[in-house]
């Protein structure tokens, strides 16, 4: 946490506002600060952005959207930071975004997933980093494609995250394969799955593949049971997030092979851009980097590219600045769409695997964002006109 | 669905069933003799596993895993036996409720403590040595773990019948649970007597969470969804009978075990449902008996309450004049913006916190469900703006009316019971409430929420909407004194009391109560409204269990045989809440240490300690006088 700085120094420094889950959900927020911190000195160790220092002044919303809009409040009226980032659940994202709207002050999104961020409560100062759902679905879909399989069920926590993730699956998949049947459903409450019970009821329906959204302790959960029951011996898994580390880790040597999944292969990534953020990440934390550190260093890199381009702190030119523009991040160059947006970072997509009894991503290829957004027809109808 | 599928999945269920009874039979125990609601029971289940983890992970080998099981349990009961030694025999004679302050702190504490010491990231441990497997029944695998489950349950309820029927301790735990105050005459030492069923209680949960490793991995947040689940086994059961929560246990993960296959999504609500038809068939659940009746009544009935004198008036008129004037003092110091919004956010959970006094220390009713109101409220005020277009004048009626509704047909069923079971059947209507406003995607937008419910233009200046909602509040907080002070809520007071008393002379007692409780829940339902436009949003956890908590921590903060003690504890809470936010990720463990040594040093509450020494000084003066 950056405390504000005396009077004095607030001319020679450009203040941003951050939020996130950081005392709620510390297996993300934790790399995702480091990540962000590793941006901020980078930025200021070549001289900042406008020839002023880059400062981040941090709060916690404890996992709560009500509070974030109390934390956001206090940085825009009480700090005077001149844009908001930051926050990891939809709800949140969507809460935050939504006062940004009314306060009129720019929000760039790191990680909340739902499409209604940039969709149908999309808004002119809103702008989100990480590929939404629709684009990891729509990744996995296209994989799940090329499976045999026919019978599909699907396991995915009951909420909108699970809830939306499960049909936008469903429906591209339907479309590529029309011979498909969806066989058989489940929806444990989020964090309070009942593993046994559901694996059997999967099992039940004898389908030839599952679609696999829940992430966190219920995986660990999931995982464990289905492995003892054999829920996913010979049967196509395709899996959300399940290659980041910070779900894939805890599975250790119980990580099922062969699953379909989007996450963040960090030993395999062969490119200077990732090379690079690697070095920095390792020599300064002595760590390897979760997808939450790149999720926080993208961020902040995005935000100097931004200011830099406005040449101003203005939100109005900031949004302006930001629509189209390029910038680099450890997964190589990536772009805010100016239509709704969304930025075009991708994804890993492999399959996982067992290496030196810890799960890991095989046959890793990253996914370019942008290939997998609908036209932009289908974008304007979403997304409300202002 | 074939015959072979069907056992394994009632197999399934009993393994479920034996976790949660583990668990389950630790509370029960330890409310049945203690009379404590013990909220930090989840925080010695996430401690087991925790501990467990540790332990397996350092001792190697099929005695390490096991050793390290029972060590991990031994460890949570250590840690129990201190909890209430040094925090809870402190508080035994506080009012009602009060110890549930002071576990409510604990947990937060262990919440934070955990990803402190054992670090952010969730831990798996190993698998049970012998158990790795599964075993093959009719043609289906089941865990062998299942099983080792499956037979562990019956055990532990065979080993704590025999200890409660079969030892001197278990005799005198026993008629401990049916009048404590006979067992302190007849010359039993009932601290120690308190301490061991404290201990056992803890270790049983302790163990319950040891046994979770080879299944689930120990994470921070494994606490409140345990906590609130055995709370619901335990009252469904009848509280204080092991065997009632053994019998609930089964029949709620078979219920769910069974009912996934035809409601894939039922399982979040099916839990609360059962509870909820259990108590109105059997208010005392299924094995429980009648509460034994109180003989501690209100320490009230010795100094009754009084409306305000004209010095107690000035005093508070004082103090709205002050709060009036706040944004001004401030402005001439510092940018007032946020200081508005913060004392916004005060105000709202004054109102709230005041409605929950009313129905606790008038109407002598405590709910564990009063985020339910609060949360129709604002729904009922995202409603009116976003589907009727109405604005902010017209959608803010809407959220008392939201509120009277559920309040009126909640409160219909509520009232007929009284105690835990009362608070438990709030608890469950809240619930059932929440997941409707979860999963009702297209109506409620589910879990993201309804967005831009923002006030009109003339009340958006965070000035003005600071004084609109201080204007509200306070006429609220007086409307419910006036009511305190009416006939009839000398009535409620009287039920309170003494129902019996009460009801041979006429009183209606559960339509009295009925009406306070949908007053309560329209004053509720008035400060939801006005959060939601205080946010600019409704999302489903205005409704949750973490808000109802917030309400009785500040009621029981302020002093919960007070009338208006909330106000002080919601001030003081808010502001500790939010300024300890402010300053650190671990808001949780400050907070939680700060909210034990209130509780220890003002076992009244804040205000009814004040009163209470005020009172002695005047009593002392008139006996100087005379």
């Amino acid at each position: 946490m950056v405390a504000s700085a005396p009077a004095q120094a607030q001319q020679d420094e450009i203040k941003i506002g951050e939020i996130n889950s950081y005392s709620a959900l510390p297996s993300f927020t934790e790399p995702y600060r480091k990540g962000w911190q590793l941006a901020l000195d980078e930025i200021n160790a070549s001289g900042g952005v406008l020839g002023k220092k880059l400062t981040i002044i941090s709060k916690d919303d404890g996992g709560k959207p009500a509070d974030a809009v109390t934390a956001a409040n206090e940085l825009v009226s009480n700090e005077g930071v001149s844009l908001i980032a930051g926050t990891f659940f939809s709800n949140i994202g969507l809460a935050v975004s939504d006062f940004a709207k009314q306060k009129k002050v720019m929000f760039v999104a790191a990680e909340p997933l739902t499409d209604a961020v940039t969709w149908s409560q999309g808004n002119h100062y809103t702008f989100r980093l990480r590929p939404s759902n629709y684009m990891q679905a729509a990744m996995l879909a296209e994989e799940a494609a090329k499976s045999p399989a026919k019978r599909w069920a699907t396991i995915a926590p009951n909420y909108e995250y699970g809830q939306s993730a499960v049909a936008v699956f469903k429906k591209l998949l339907s479309a590529e394969r029309p011979d498909i049947q969806w066989v058989a459903e489940q929806w444990p409450p989020q964090g309070k799955i009942d593993a046994g019970p559901v694996a059997e009821a999967i099992a039940a329906a004898n389908p030839d593949a599952i679609l696999n959204v829940t992430f966190g302790p219920d995986l660990v959960k999931l995982v464990r049971e289905g492995n003892t029951r054999g829920l996913f011996k010979d049967r196509t898994v395709v899996s959300f997030l399940t290659g980041e580390p910070e779900y894939l880790d805890p599975l250790k040597d119980e990580t099922p092979a062969g699953w379909i999944v989007t996450g963040y292969p960090w030993y395999s990534i062969d490119t200077p851009d990732h090379a690079a953020f690697l070095k920095a990440y390792q020599a300064k934390y002595n760590d390897y980097p979760r997808l939450g550190s790149v999720v926080g260093y993208s961020t902040v890199k995005a935000i100097a590219a931004i200011i830099q381009k406005a040449g101003s702190t203005d939100t109005e030119k900031l949004i302006a600045a930001a629509e189209g523009l390029e910038f680099t991040t450890p997964f190589g160059k990536v772009a805010f769409r100016a239509i709704d947006h969304q930025s075009t970072l991708g994804a890993f997509v492999g399959t996982t695997t067992l290496k030196d009894g810890k799960g890991v991503m095989a046959n890793a290829i990253y996914h370019e964002g942008a290939k997998y957004l609908p036209s932009d027809d289908e974008v304007k109808k979403m997304r409300p006109q202002e | 669905m074939n015959f072979p599928f069907l056992i394994i999945q009632f197999l399934t269920g009993l393994a479920s069933a034996s976790s949660l009874f583990l668990v389950a039979s630790g509370l029960s125990i330890i409310f049945g003799v203690t009379r404590i609601v013990n909220f930090a029971h989840g925080a010695f289940y996430m401690l087991g596993a925790y501990l467990a983890y540790t332990m397996t992970e350092t001792l190697t080998g099929a005695f390490g895993f096991w050793g390290g099981i029972l060590i991990a349990a031994l460890g949570v009961a250590l840690f129990g036996t201190l909890l209430e030694m040094s925090l809870l025999r402190r508080i035994y004679h506080a009012p009602e409720l009060f110890q549930l302050l002071a576990t409510f702190g604990v947990t937060l504490m262990v919440e934070d403590l955990v990803v402190i010491i054992w670090g952010p990231d969730d831990l798996s441990g190993p698998r049970a040595p012998g158990f790795r497997g599964a075993v093959d029944i009719l043609g289906h695998k089941l865990p062998s773990y299942d099983l080792f489950l499956i037979v562990l349950g019956p055990l532990v309820l065979l080993a704590l019948w025999l200890l409660f029927r079969r030892t001197r301790w278990g005799i005198l735990v026993r008629a401990a649970t049916q009048d404590r105050d006979m067992v302190a005459a007849l010359g039993v030492n009932q601290k120690w007597l308190f301490t061991s069923v404290f201990a056992l209680g803890a270790f049983l949960a302790g163990l319950g969470g040891a046994l979770q490793i080879p299944r689930d991995s120990a994470n921070h947040v494994m606490d409140l969804p345990i906590v609130v689940e055995v709370f619901v086994v335990v009252v469904i059961g009848g509280l204080g009978s092991v065997f009632g929560a053994f019998v609930a246990a089964v029949m709620v993960s078979e219920l769910n075990a069974f009912g996934i296959l035809i409601f894939p999504k039922i399982s979040l609500i099916l839990v609360f449902a059962v509870m909820a038809v259990v108590l109105v068939w059997r208010p005392w659940g299924l094995f429980g008996k009648p509460e034994p009746v109180r003989r501690h009544g209100f320490a009230l009935a010795v100094r009754p309450w009084q409306p305000f004198n004209a010095r107690e008036r000035n005093g508070a008129l004082f103090g709205i004049a002050f709060a009036a004037l706040l944004p001004l003092l401030i402005g001439l110091v510092a940018k007032p913006d946020y200081f508005q919004t913060v004392g916004t956010e005060i105000c709202i959970f004054v109102l709230f916190a005041a409605s929950l006094q009313f129905l606790m220390s008038v109407a002598g009713l405590a709910s564990f469900g009063h985020a339910c109101y609060f949360g129709l409220g604002a729904y009922g005020a995202a409603f009116a703006t976003k589907y009727f277009g109405l604005p902010m004048e017209a959608a803010l009626l809407a959220g008392p009316l939201f509120g009277l509704c559920g309040a009126t047909l909640y409160g219909w069923f509520n009232v007929r019971l009284s105690g835990v079971y009362f608070a438990m059947l709030t608890l469950a209507f809240a619930q059932i409430t929440w997941s409707v406003a979860f999963q009702w995607v297209e109506v409620t937008g589910g879990d993201n929420g309804i967005l831009g419910v923002w006030p009109s233009a003339w009340a958006s200046n965070s000035r003005i909407f600071y004084w609109f909602t201080l204007a509200i509040t306070v006429l609220g907080v007086i409307a419910l004194r006036r009511i305190t002070f009416s006939p009839f809520g000398y009535g409620l007071r009287a039920i309170r009391d003494s129902d019996l008393r009460a009801e041979a002379i006429g009183m209606a007692r559960p339509k009295m109560q009925w009406i306070a409780f949908v007053i309560a829940g329209t004053t509720a339902g008035l400060a939801g409204a006005l959060f939601a436009f205080f946010k600019g949003n409704v999302f489903p956890n205005t409704l949750e269990i973490p808000v109802s908590v917030d309400g009785l921590v500040m009621v029981l903060l302020g002093g919960i045989e007070t009338v208006s003690g909330a106000i002080a504890g919601a001030v003081l809470y808010k502001i500790l809440a939010i300024w300890l936010m402010n300053l650190t990720d671990h808001a949780k463990v400050v907070l939680g240490a700060i909210i034990v040594l209130l509780v220890v040093a003002f076992p009244k509450g804040l205000v009814g300690t004040l009163q209470e020494a005020i009172a002695r000084r005047l009593a002392r003066a008139k006996v100087d006088a005379a």
